[in-house]
């Protein structure tokens, strides 16, 4: 058993966005079959992983270690109970993407598919990578695709959205780059797993933890670092926005848990006020922005910028309710706002026109649509019996554990998400239909249908069985906050000091 | 005498000049000849170089003159590149009907030049060295003599490169009077820090190679220099000085006055950071590649020389690392540039630029990969050139060093995006030529996969490098 499964889960999109560049044909149906085949192909490999996943225990597995700079850092990748999850998502929001392109992408199809591929590859690798250069390398790489994706096939602001996009991140980002070569200077290694025991001298946690956050908040994004989101989701074509919100704003999630809580314990405990504050703003604040927006992409992008704010809130309560919950509602997030990205498709692929005033009255003209659409608002508001309550549910109660005013502030924050949700559906599907042009738009076809059924199939199988996802995440999540109360209570006294 | 071998490729090199100029003479039309002949010397040079035993030291001519591994590894990085910018820039040397056999000649002769300067282990030695490569490069930049634009980039280039030679000269004289040698080692030896004549000297010989390489603030001519001149010079004058200068700033630096590192030691911290931010501001407006590309040397030599400044063997590692891959970066931009032309006539705005990706997608892809290398966007080879060097700076917690200096990458991308964006994002212009020199083709293919390619083994040129110890 000593395959390479989780190297080869990386290599795979890659090999396929290289047998793409190669061909001949740049627009037909069959550089797309190829394209579906192999993300299909990584997609029943990563099923088949959590297959072979031990649950019993909450060490590291699959590890694969080579050298790679000799003496110096080694490639090594590793899932525990927490990447496994964000790997599934990846591989299963990738082919629905795929499939997406149908209708949207007219134009060099074969280079979109080819980033899109490559753009999957770097994504898994950040999710399994054991090594923090390692990291750094899928984390930063991840920014050359994207770049050209919103800006080769955005809309009319592309270019400003683009370059937004990348300045922001990489800004955030080269601080990153020097807090993780000072820890090899200070521990000798950038190994994720030994840096666990080693742990990190507390004289230098906190401005390597604010180096990190400057990287993560940016990219999460946190409320005040959150305006290159927009601006990205609205130019960005459908399926780049899938990306985006789905699974890129998910590394960042996963870089807290995995770096700034296992690395930095008494940073994190020290800055954990302001990252509730942060949150807290994110949450109650861009709520309020949301309800404001005239265009639908943008209205989910900033509801976006909402529930990873509770994303985060979750995460530092370090409570088990908390980060599981965090865990949960990142993968429904990456479900849900995946598909109310595609609904936002469906409707622009047939008026052109993302504006909530250009519509009304959906209802009685494309109700299979209608239904779909609802069932996404409903989660994405966090309506019992989807996947997006229980992991809200469980934020909160963890949040509760820790900081009553926190949880009860947040709380209204899932009173406005249903506010601001609730009343763009109503503006779009109810209501009367005004604009005659409406009346010609077709119900959803057979890939739409398939797309987004196979994104509500899970939405509600884990909104009613979360079982299998908290099994999964429930040991390595424990030993996580063993580790951070371990470390908290081992050098409490320094830190007195 | 039996040494003389050591400088069998110096020798050589020097006849192969001079039987060179003889056949131009004697011989009607040849400059083609003289083109292959003279690639042909360099290549033979370069096997002369390896040829060398490269792991003891040799000190030749009273130890004026060093043969070691650092002199051995910077000789066939200049000869490389020679060897490359003489075989793609034919076709425009055509074109332009400056295909004459002086142009090759005076290459070798600038290569020679480089060779003395990253040999010399004397003041003396060192700047016959520079002088020679030196007045090879002011006639080479005006080698296109009906252009105005290049003759007042050659005169430019020889006023200002004459006062700095003045300054230079002026801190070796101060040197010499106040340690009594000329040479490295003894003035290591005699030197006492204590001395304000000696800090002087330092800080003017300083001023005149940071204006070899065009670090800021002594970069005014590089602009100019690099526009006006002949894109095939231009190639040379980015790639090729940056090696040998490096080189004796790291000698200099390091054998003499490596304890006097509390007095050089800031103004080279402030020459990096000056030449990293200064390089990246200004880049952004500049419409024009060659007078982009001199910005983004300047920067890209800030980050070599905070690898220098360091004052470890580790900095001079990743300084060296950094200027390797520099030159394969910049040796695919260029090789780029030089496809870009419509009947006979070049074009070199970011606007001719335009919508590239749709008529020549390999070109494209290419040059998307090397802007972002130059960008310093992981995976590329130019992520890891800096990782080097913020990798040594951070070891002895310069960390102003390094935040400024990875600050200013972030703003440097923008322009780099910038060139992408009309590449990718813009309307398509009509198409360029296709008929390409083979060499042009192979050069921008090497230097693409190169960079591409290098994350798959990256501690292989570390592996090389980490064979210089000077310290």
């Amino acid at each position: 058993m000593n395959f390479p499964i989780l190297s080869s889960l990386i290599l795979l999109p890659f090999i396929g966005a290289l047998f793409l560049l190669f061909s001949k044909d740049k627009n037909s149906n069959a550089v797309k079959y190829v394209a579906l085949f192999t993300s299909f192909v990584n997609f029943l490999i990563s099923i088949y992983l959590w297959y072979l996943f031990d649950l019993s225990t909450s060490n590291f597995q699959f590890i694969e270690e080579r050298v790679w700079l000799k003496e110096f850092i080694n490639y090594k990748v590793g899932i525990d109970g927490i990447s496994i999850l964000f790997i599934i998502l990846t591989t299963f929001i990738t082919p629905l993407c795929i499939i997406s392109v149908n209708n949207t992408i007219k134009d060099r199809l074969r280079d979109f598919l080819i980033a899109i591929l490559v753009m999957e590859s770097l994504m898994i690798g950040v999710f399994c990578s054991l090594d923090l250069v390692v990291f750094y390398l899928f984390f930063e790489a991840g920014l050359i695709p994207m770049f050209l994706i919103i800006g080769i096939w955005g809309g009319t602001r592309r270019v400003y959205s683009a370059f937004k996009f990348f300045l922001y991140t990489l800004l955030g980002s080269v601080l990153m780059l020097i807090a993780i070569i000072s820890i090899y200077w200070m521990s000798g290694t950038t190994d994720i797993i030994n840096l666990y025991e080693l742990g990190i001298d507390p004289k230098y946690q906190n401005l390597l933890w604010l180096a990190f956050f400057s990287s993560f908040a940016v990219k999460t994004p946190m409320w005040p670092f959150h305006t290159w989101l927009p601006d990205a989701h609205v130019e960005a074509p459908t399926a780049g926005s899938v990306l985006l919100a789905a699974i890129l704003l998910k590394m960042a999630g996963y870089g807290f848990i995995r770096f700034s809580l296992g690395l930095f314990p008494l940073a994190s405990e020290l800055f954990t006020p302001l990252v509730y504050v942060l949150s807290l703003i994110a949450i109650v604040y861009t709520s309020l922005v949301a309800l404001m927006q005239e265009d639908m992409k943008k209205l989910i992008a900033y509801s976006s910028v909402a529930h990873m704010g509770f994303v985060t809130l979750g995460i530092f309560t370090v409570t088990q309710q908390g980060l599981e919950g965090s865990i949960i509602q990142m993968i429904s997030h990456g479900l849900v706002s995946a598909a109310l990205f595609l609904c936002v498709g469906v409707i622009y692929d047939r008026m052109h026109s993302r504006l909530i005033k250009t519509y009304g009255g959906l209802v009685s003209v494309i109700p299979k649509y209608s239904i779909l659409f609802m069932l996404f608002t409903l989660a994405a508001l966090g309506l019992p019996g989807t996947s997006g309550f229980v992991g809200e549910f469980l934020i909160l109660m963890g949040a509760f554990k820790d900081n009553f005013l926190v949880a009860v502030i947040a709380s209204f924050g899932v009173i406005f998400g249903a506010v601001y949700m609730l009343w763009l559906y109503r503006r779009v599907v109810f209501g009367s239909l005004i604009n005659k042009d409406l009346l010609k738009m077709p119900d959803l076809d057979n890939s739409e249908k398939f797309i987004l059924w196979s994104l509500a199939v899970p939405v509600l199988f884990f909104g009613f069985y979360p079982e299998p996802l908290i099994n999964t995440i429930e040991l390595s999540v424990k030993s996580l906050i063993e580790m951070y109360n371990f470390n908290l209570i081992m050098y409490a006294p320094e830190v007195q000091k | 005498m039996n040494n003389l071998n050591f400088v069998s490729p110096e020798i050589f090199i020097s006849l192969a000049i001079m039987f060179l100029l003889i056949l131009g003479v004697f011989k009607k039309n040849s400059s083609s000849l003289i083109h292959n002949l003279s690639i042909g010397f360099l290549l033979i040079t370069g096997v002369l170089i390896l040829n060398n035993p490269s792991d003891q030291i040799f000190t030749l001519f009273g130890s004026s003159y060093i043969i070691d591994y650092l002199s051995s590894f910077m000789k066939i990085l200049t000869i490389l590149a020679g060897v490359f910018v003489l075989s793609i820039s034919t076709k425009y040397l055509k074109i332009f009907k400056i295909f004459l056999i002086e142009y090759p000649i005076l290459i070798l002769c600038s290569i020679l030049g480089m060779m003395v300067m990253i040999s010399s282990n004397d003041l003396i030695v060192f700047y016959v060295g520079l002088e020679l490569q030196s007045l090879a490069l002011y006639v080479l930049a005006t080698f296109n003599r009906d252009q105005l634009k290049s003759s007042e980039a050659g005169l430019k280039y020889f006023v200002l490169s004459a006062l700095s030679s003045g300054l230079l000269l002026y801190g070796c004289s101060l040197i010499y009077g106040f340690s009594g040698s000329t040479n490295f080692n003894t003035i290591g030896a005699a030197m006492n820090s204590t001395n304000y004549g000696l800090t002087f000297g330092i800080v003017f010989i300083l001023v005149g190679l940071s204006f070899k390489i065009s670090a800021v603030p002594f970069h005014m001519w590089a602009p100019d220099v690099y526009e006006g001149s002949p894109t095939s010079v231009t190639l040379f004058l980015a790639l090729v000085p940056k090696v040998a200068a490096l080189t004796v700033f790291i000698r200099f630096l390091y054998i003499p006055f490596i304890d006097m590192i509390e007095q050089w030691q800031p103004i080279l911290i402030f020459i990096s950071i000056a030449s990293m931010i200064f390089g990246a501001v200004a880049a952004i407006g500049q419409n024009n590649l060659k007078r982009l590309i001199a910005y983004s040397s300047i920067s890209h030599i800030g980050y070599a020389l905070a690898g220098l400044s360091v004052g470890t063997n580790e900095g001079i590692q990743s300084s060296i690392v950094y200027i390797s891959i520099y030159l394969v970066m910049n040796l695919g931009f260029f090789s780029c540039l030089l496809m870009m032309k419509r009947n006979d006539q070049y074009f070199e705005t970011i606007d001719d630029l335009s919508g590239l990706s749709k008529n020549h997608p390999i070109i494209s892809l290419s040059l998307l990969v090397i802007l972002f290398s130059l960008a310093g966007i992981p995976p590329l080879a130019g992520f890891f050139a800096k990782f080097y060097i913020f990798k040594s700076v951070i070891e002895q917690s310069m960390y102003f060093l390094a935040i400024v200096g990875l600050l200013s990458t972030v703003v440097a991308a923008f322009y780099y995006l910038r060139i992408i964006k009309v590449i990718y994002f813009d309307k398509e212009v009509e198409k360029y030529d296709t008929d390409h020199n083979i060499w042009l083709r192979i050069s921008l293919t090497f230097s693409t996969l190169l960079i591409l390619l290098y994350f798959i083994f990256p501690s292989k040129l570390v592996e090389i490098v980490s064979r210089i110890n000077i310290i």
